[in-house]
Order: structure tokens, then C-alpha cells, then sequence
């Protein structure tokens, strides 16, 4: 575990995304309630859609593109749609948002 | 033996006291009273101030009763002391009295708030007789100001009214009565009385009472107001009048505290009536106190009773307000609400029930059914079977459970159906018998549910009774799989209830989600931001992403980025700015629009505050391409350079197109403005379109050209520019008010009716609401997205929270 320092829960907005770059792709990291997090590849399986703009209702997200809806727990598509977004460790910590940067780096290898 | 019984005032409690323990007999009664007479009915002191009753009508007991029964009236004085121990009263004359028993009946005491001035001339309650005198002696013309909305207040200044005299009322709370009253039944009320003529200002702070030599001159409310008066009347509630018993040593809450028998912490003395507290609660409506005095006088005759609080209710005295409202209509968690809906004929009726009982009722308009519902909360009947038809009332209930199929069926045939428009039960089956076989058909040739579409269940259940088997009711098809209700259910709810928020909708509608989901939180933002633009805040996080990021995603995730361009009129500077932003951000096509405008298509998002900048400092703003909004006024150049032009069509789209822009809408909105029937502005297949003629403007709506093809029709035809301006902003807000979020307006129209449609925009009176309610909406709505959200803190969210491309992911 590599636990890095990304910014504040406040900083996204309630029931929305923010996105962080890496050398990989972004990452969106979700704000469902007001403490509770999830970081997901900012990537619909199905075109490729920006996951960090869809609209954000229970613990899923559903793609702009073509309203795919994905579980932001487990990165699961849901419904009908077969498929799966990558999920990363994220906590909340003293008031920080920490993502987990080895996981982010497996991503590398993978 | 006769044995001593003092009675310590004598109001309504206490003459239904003396009456019932003279008919028993064994008592000499003594009865006090500070007031200068024997009881009357202090209730019907409002008919006596309006005018349609005089006193002598109103006293229930007069000097032959009290002397026929043997009374000992002391009236006009006072009670200065008890003496417990001794068993004896003082009077104000100094005279001691003995009693075996005493009951205290003082009543209460108006509350009067100390403003600043409240004890000048001129500055009353309304209790009393003497108070009551004091309003009937202003003239017409006079002016009075009552502070209090509630109840009493009401009645004061409804009847000083009558009187002729201007009045004001000052409430302190949102809306009227709202102990007695929900939101909905408070503004009907307010809208009655305003009508009449009745000043009245909710919400409002009252912040001191200014005179002259002694005499009340004004009152001055918290944000400055001045409020000049010749009377200012204070009802903003009463409380027991304890003053006595406390230095008597009885026990003594908010009331005198009394048990189940009447009886005060001393078992001589009783109470009874609005100075008591029994069981942690007072009492101000006569009902209850009645049943005490009942309890006392059986106590006093030595026979069995117990007092139990039963549930109240409350009826407005005032002639041409129809109100009622009875027990419990708070909201909560495990309360469910039925809430029937007249608009055309100003009735609201709600239900409150729980576990399958009713509690509550507020019903405005139309309260006949008042006494009925006001047994069932006292009795706490099982309403389920009856539930479908329980707001109906008792003529809808048959012995055995009827079905709401039955209910319409059993209506005769005069029964209104449709309060909109007028049309009864006979009118509808003979339109079906006579060949009106579906829903659409029936609305075309009777207007019933053409209107707010409440009947609409109604007409659909008529029709399956007149067509039997030969009719199958549609199924309504709920918004989404969070609720099992349709988009116009919810608009509705939204306005009656009303719900003002997100969350009020999910919980008093019962989604079955903890926050909706894309399908419908889009459309329950809207309806909330058009219903109440004043109390709702715009969501962005439940707008889909073009409206949220105010561009175009594009396939590949990047924005179009289309300034407006008003009326489709530019200047060179415009299109150098904009040909400076295509290269200053890459932009890879450049493309004109139908909507005559350029888009910059392929725009990062995170570029989009930056060139957003750029067009912002060119004068320019956002032309709206992605929202369910205004999206253009397409226009042909009209008289400027045209010669066959028969009006300035390009002013006029302009000047269209800057009233409208911003707004928020159903779905996108097209105008186009032609300057002579050639039409080169294709105005007759968009949403609302003008074709100028030289005797003026001919309005027509409800076009489409894209999935489906549809020429306009006619809305109206007007003389003057101002005129067509008015008009399209009347049709715009109607659609905002009326249609299903990504209704089209041909497609609402088509659910609706054009006549319906016409008749509204067509009447004038209704037209300058329309236009009013569409400028308050743009107070608030009608600002450019595109600088509130370059703006540094707001462009923030553009970016990445976090950029690790650079740190290694070691």
C-alpha cells in the first residue's frame, strides 16, 4: 500500500465526480454522501465514456454516453449490461482523501 | 341541605356549568365574573363585529335565567382572593364569602406582545365584549392593523372589513392559521381574503407601535414598514388566566392542573375551561370545555364521570370562507396523505392517515363532509376498506366496501366530474354512448380532463363502466423503476402538497431509491425549479452532463462549445473572437448551425472555462446548445433589406430571443420569426413560431422537424410586436408549468389540447400571470453559465483534483 494524499472529501461535490490523472488514464473519484468515496477508472467498458460526468444516484453511476449504470462498489455494470470498471482503495483519513498508489501502479503492469 | 358552590367567572364553561347543576339541584350558587354580565356565547363575537348578529342575539344565559334558577350574580366584580383554609372568596367590594366547593372558570387572558408602544390608546385584544365594541366604533374608512393570522385574528379583521374598514393583517408565520391549516389550505384562505380587499403580509416581524400624544399612529414591522391605523388589534393567542389559583397555592402548569374529575390539588376546589391543564394540554375551543363542565357538574352532584380530551375541530367564522380542519396533519414518516385537488373550483381537501386510521383533515371549498371525517378521527375507524374513495366522503360509501368503480358509477348524473371546465357526469357518458370512446375523444368533445387533468382517473373510470369490457384502461407508465408514479402524478404532488426540495419528494412520494436515479432526478430538478424558483435551488449534480458542463459532450468525451448569436445577427469582432478561440484552443471544426450560429466542436473539458473567457470578454454569451432550454430564434432579415417584409422580423427574434434565454423548459425550445408568409425562417415547423403579416403577427406552435415531422398551429393571431413578445412568453411558461419533463411542446400539446392551450394564453388574465411567474423565474435563472462558471472557484471543478502523471506510481 502506498496510501497517497489527493485533496479533500469537499472538494467533490455531493453525488458527483472529480477526476485525478495518471500517466495511465484519469481516475474518477466518486462523492456519493458526504463521507463515503469510491475511486473507479474513468472508463465505460462499453464506448469508453467518462464515468466522472454521469449522474451519481445510490452507489452507482450511470455513464453519460449510453446510460450504462455501474456499482461503484464493485465496479460491476448492472442490469442487463455485462461489464467491469476497475476499482482502486480510497479512504477518508484526518479529513484527506487517500488513494492507494500501488494498486494504481499494478494498473501499469497489467 | 343546600350547601355553598362558588363559580369564579362566567363564560361559556361556566354557564353550561350553572345550567346543568341547577337542573340537578342541592347547590346555592355564587357567581363571579369580571366582566360586567352573564355568560353569552363568546364564539359568535365575530358575527357580531361583521355585523350579522347583534348581542343580544349572542347572550345564552340573561338576567330571567339566572334569577328563575336562583343564582347569586356578582358581575362586574372581581375575585381578589381564596382562602383555602378558611373555605372563603374576597371580592373586589370586600365582601367574604363562604363555599363548601369553588370552582374556577376564569378563562384566559389574551396575550399581548410587549412591542415598544403596546400600552397606547388604541391598542386592543380581541376577547372581550368591550373589545368587540371598540372595533365596531371605527368608521368606514378607518383604518386598523391586526397583528396574528390565526383563527381570531382572522375573524377580526374579516369583520372589520365588513364594517368598511381597510385592514391589514401581520402574521409572523409563512402562512395563515398554520396550527389549523398546511401550506396548501393557508394559501387558499390567504387568496380568498386577499381577493376581498383584506391587506395581508406573511412572514412578517412586528418591531414597534408608534403614537401621537398617547394614541396609536402605526405599527413599524421588522424591515421598515409602516403600517398607519386608526386600531391596532392584537390576536396572537391567549393563555390560561392562572393568577388566582397560583396565589392560592393550587398546583399550576401552563394551567391550573386538574384531574380526570375537574378536581385542582385541593379536592374543594374545581376547574374548569381554558384556565385549566389537564393532562399537559390547554384548551381554547369550546367543544372540550363542555365536556369538562359536564364532568364537573356530575362531580358536583355526586354521580360517576371522568373527562376525556377528545379530538377538536376547527371551523373558520367567516361568510364565504369554507374551511375545516380537524386533528393531526403534521407531516411524518408514518403518515400517508390523500390530497384531492379542485383548482378551477378552489377546493383542497387532504387526508392524513396512519396505520390505516385517519388523524387529520384539512379541507378548504368545499368542508361538507367535515362532520363525517371529524367521526371517523374520533372514532379511529379502519379506513383501508374504504380508502379508494374515503376523500369522497360519506355519499361514496356504501355498507359493504365499494370499489371506486362503483363509487362513479353510483354518481348522479349532475355530479361535476371536471371543475376546470364545468362538465358533469351526464355530459361525459352521453359523449361516450354517442361514439367518445377513448380518453382523447372524450376530452375533444367535452373538455373533461383537458384541462390540469386531475379527473382524468375519474373520466377513465367512466369510461369503463358506460363501456363495460370494450374499454381497457391504460396502464399510466411510472417515470422509473424508483417510483411507481407517473410524471404528471409527481407535478402534481409537487405543486399540492407542495414539495419543495429533492428529498421532500423522494420521502413523501415514497421512492424506492435513497436519491432517484438519471432517469428521473433530471425531471423532478426541473419540475421543482419551475414550481418554486423562489424556494428551490437549481441541482447541477442532477442534471445530466451538457446541462451540468453547460457544452456538448461529444463521442469521444470532448465539448462543442456554440455562442449565441441573437436573432442569428453577428459583427466581425464576434466572428475574430471566435476564430481567435478556435485557434488559441485547437479547436479541429469550425460548423455552422441550423440554428444559424457557429459551433467549436472538439473542446477539452478542461479548456472550457479558458475559452468560455475568451468569448465572455468578446461580448459573448452562452447560446444554451445543449440544455432543455432556449435554444435559438431563427430569423429571415424582414423589412431591414427584405422587400417583401412585412414587420422588423429580425428585431423582433432578438428581442424573443433576450427574453427567453436561460429559461429552463420541459425540453429544448425552438422559435423562428418570418417576415412574410414566403417563410424563409422555416418558422411553421419549430416549437413556437411567428409569420409577420402586414396587419401583424400570426403565432402558431407545437412544430417539429426531427424524429417526427409536424407543421405548426395557430395559437393566435396579434396585432402588435409587444403583443407577440407577451404571447410567446405566456405559451413558454405555460409549457414550463404544465408539460412532462422531455415533452416536446407538440407532444404536450397533443395531451393537452390546443384549445385548452389557446384558451389559456388567450385570456388575458392569465396571460400576465403567466408572463409574471415567467419573469420571476428569469430573476434568478436568466444569468450566463458560462461566466458564473469561469469564474476561478467554479472553473476548479474543470480541472483534475489531483494530477499524478508526474509523481511516480512507485
Amino acid at each position: 500500500m502506498n496510501w497517497i494524499d489527493i485533496g479533500t472529501p469537499e472538494d467533490i461535490p455531493l453525488r458527483g465526480a472529480r477526476v485525478v490523472k495518471t500517466r495511465l488514464g484519469c481516475v474518477a473519484v466518486f462523492r456519493p454522501a458526504a463521507d463515503e468515496v469510491y475511486a473507479l477508472a474513468d472508463r465505460c467498458p462499453h464506448k469508453g465514456g467518462p464515468l466522472s460526468e454521469g449522474i451519481v444516484h445510490g452507489r452507482a453511476v450511470t455513464c453519460p454516453l449510453h446510460n450504462w449504470v455501474f456499482s461503484l462498489e464493485t465496479g460491476a455494470a448492472q442490469g442487463a449490461d455485462a461489464g467491469q470498471v476497475e476499482t482502486y482503495p480510497l479512504r477518508i483519513e484526518g479529513g484527506r482523501l487517500l488513494l492507494d498508489g500501488a494498486k494504481l501502479a499494478l494498473r501499469g503492469a497489467a | 341541605m343546600t350547601r355553598n358552590l362558588i363559580i369564579i367567572g362566567a363564560g361559556m364553561a361556566a354557564g353550561r356549568l350553572v345550567e346543568l347543576v341547577t337542573e340537578a339541584g342541592g347547590w346555592h350558587i355564587t357567581l363571579f365574573n369580571a366582566e360586567p354580565r352573564g355568560t353569552y356565547n363568546r364564539i359568535m363575537l365575530s358575527p357580531v363585529l361583521s355585523g350579522e348578529k347583534t348581542y343580544s342575539e349572542i347572550v345564552t344565559h340573561d338576567d330571567g335565567f339566572y334569577a328563575e334558577r336562583g343564582v347569586a350574580c356578582r358581575f362586574g366584580e372581581r375575585v381578589t382572593r381564596i382562602d383555602r383554609e378558611a373555605r372563603t372568596v374576597t371580592g373586589a367590594s370586600g365582601d367574604v364569602l363562604p363555599y363548601d366547593k369553588l370552582v374556577i372558570a376564569t378563562g384566559s387572558e389574551p396575550f399581548i406582545i410587549p412591542l415598544p408602544g403596546h400600552d397606547l390608546d388604541g391598542v386592543i385584544a380581541y376577547r372581550d365584549l368591550e373589545d368587540t365594541e371598540r372595533m365596531m366604533g371605527l368608521a368606514a374608512g378607518q383604518r386598523a392593523v391586526v397583528i396574528g393570522g390565526g383563527l381570531l385574528g382572522l375573524e377580526a379583521a374579516a369583520g372589520l372589513h365588513a364594517r368598511g374598514v381597510s385592514v391589514t393583517v401581520v402574521h409572523l408565520m409563512g402562512h395563515l392559521m398554520e396550527r389549523q391549516l398546511d401550506e396548501a389550505a393557508g394559501y387558499l384562505l390567504r387568496r380568498e381574503l386577499v381577493g376581498r380587499g383584506i391587506d395581508i403580509r406573511c412572514s412578517a416581524n412586528s418591531k414597534e407601535i408608534k403614537g401621537k400624544d398617547g394614541k396609536v399612529q402605526a405599527l413599524i414591522l421588522e424591515d421598515g414598514t409602516e403600517l398607519p391605523c386608526d386600531l391596532l388589534v392584537m390576536a396572537v393567542g391567549i393563555r390560561p388566566s392562572t393568577g388566582l389559583a397560583k396565589a392560592a397555592g393550587l398546583a399550576v402548569g401552563r394551567g391550573v392542573h386538574v384531574d380526570d374529575q375537574m378536581l385542582t390539588s385541593d379536592a374543594d376546589v374545581l376547574a374548569i375551561g381554558e384556565c385549566v391543564e389537564h393532562g399537559g394540554q390547554v384548551f381554547g375551543l369550546v367543544a372540550p370545555l363542555y365536556d369538562q363542565a359536564k364532568v364537573a357538574a356530575a362531580v358536583l352532584t355526586g354521580a360517576e364521570a371522568a373527562f376525556v380530551n377528545r379530538e377538536t375541530a376547527t371551523k373558520l367564522k367567516v361568510t364565504g370562507c369554507d374551511l375545516f380542519s380537524a386533528g393531526d396533519f403534521a407531516e411524518g414518516e408514518d403518515r400517508e396523505d390523500i390530497v384531492f385537488r379542485d383548482p378551477g373550483r378552489g377546493i383542497y381537501k387532504r387526508l392524513v392517515l396512519r396505520d390505516n386510521r385517519l388523524i387529520g383533515a384539512v379541507m378548504y371549498g368545499d368542508t361538507g363532509d367535515g362532520g363525517w371525517f371529524h367521526g371517523l378521527i374520533k372514532d379511529a375507524t379502519d379506513v383501508s376498506e374504504m380508502r379508494d374513495t374515503l376523500i369522497f366522503g360519506p355519499s361514496f360509501q356504501g355498507g359493504a366496501a365499494l370499489d371506486p368503480m362503483a363509487a362513479v358509477a353510483a354518481l348522479p348524473a349532475d355530479a361535476e366530474i371536471c371543475g376546470c371546465n364545468g362538465v358533469c357526469k351526464g355530459q361525459i357518458t352521453t359523449a361516450i354512448e354517442g361514439g367518445a370512446g377513448t380518453l382523447d375523444a372524450v376530452r375533444a368533445t367535452t373538455k373533461a380532463s383537458a384541462s390540469c387533468g386531475t379527473c382524468t382517473g375519474l373520466v377513465e373510470q367512466l369510461l369503463a363502466v358506460t363501456l363495460g369490457e370494450a374499454f381497457v384502461l391504460p396502464t399510466a407508465k411510472p417515470i422509473c423503476g424508483c417510483t411507481d408514479l407517473t410524471h404528471e402524478d409527481v407535478r402534481r404532488l409537487i405543486k399540492s402538497k407542495p414539495l419543495k426540495s429533492q428529498p421532500a419528494v423522494w420521502q413523501e412520494l415514497g421512492w424506492s431509491t435513497p436519491n432517484g436515479c438519471h432517469v428521473c432526478r433530471p425531471a423532478i430538478n426541473f419540475y421543482l425549479l419551475a414550481d418554486w424558483p423562489l424556494e428551490y435551488r437549481d441541482d447541477p449534480q442532477s442534471r445530466f452532463v451538457n446541462e451540468r458542463r453547460h457544452a456538448n459532450i461529444q463521442k469521444d468525451g470532448t465539448f462543442s462549445v456554440v455562442p449565441r448569436m441573437w436573432g442569428g445577427i453577428t459583427t466581425p469582432d464576434e466572428l475574430r473572437a471566435i476564430a481567435d478561440a478556435a485557434d488559441k484552443y485547437k479547436v479541429p471544426t469550425v460548423k455552422v448551425t441550423g440554428g444559424q450560429r457557429i459551433d467549436l466542436l472538439g473542446v477539452r473539458g478542461v479548456d472550457l472555462p479558458a475559452i468560455w473567457a475568451d468569448l465572455n470578454r468578446a461580448g459573448m454569451v452562452s447560446g444554451h446548445a445543449y440544455s432543455k432550454g432556449l435554444r435559438t430564434v431563427k430569423t429571415c432579415v424582414g423589412t431591414d433589406h427584405c422587400r417583401f417584409g412585412t414587420q422588423d422580423s429580425t428585431g423582433l427574434g432578438i428581442k424573443l430571443e433576450k427574453a427567453l434565454w436561460g429559461s429552463w423548459t420541459p425540453h429544448k425550445v425552438k422559435l423562428a420569426v418570418s417576415g412574410c408568409p414566403r417563410n424563409c425562417a422555416e418558422a411553421t415547423c419549430k416549437d413556437l413560431g411567428i409569420v409577420c403579416v402586414d396587419s401583424g403577427f400570426e403565432i402558431s406552435v407545437g412544430g417539429a422537424a426531427g424524429m417526427d415531422v409536424k407543421e405548426t398551429e395557430p395559437l393566435g393571431k396579434v396585432a402588435t410586436e409587444a403583443e407577440a413578445v407577451e404571447w410567446t412568453i405566456a405559451f413558454v411558461q405555460l409549457y414550463r408549468e404544465n408539460a412532462k419533463y422531455l415533452d416536446r411542446p407538440y407532444k404536450w400539446i397533443a395531451k393537452v389540447g390546443l384549445d385548452w392551450v389557446q384558451a389559456r394564453v388567450g385570456d388575458a388574465e392569465e396571460r400576465a400571470r403567466l408572463v409574471a411567474a415567467f419573469a420571476l423565474s428569469q430573476s434568478i435563472y436568466q444569468r450566463d453559465p458560462w461566466a458564473d462558471l469561469a469564474a476561478p472557484e467554479a472553473a476548479r471543478g474543470f480541472a483534475p483534483l489531483a494530477d499524478l502523471t508526474l509523481e511516480a506510481a512507485e
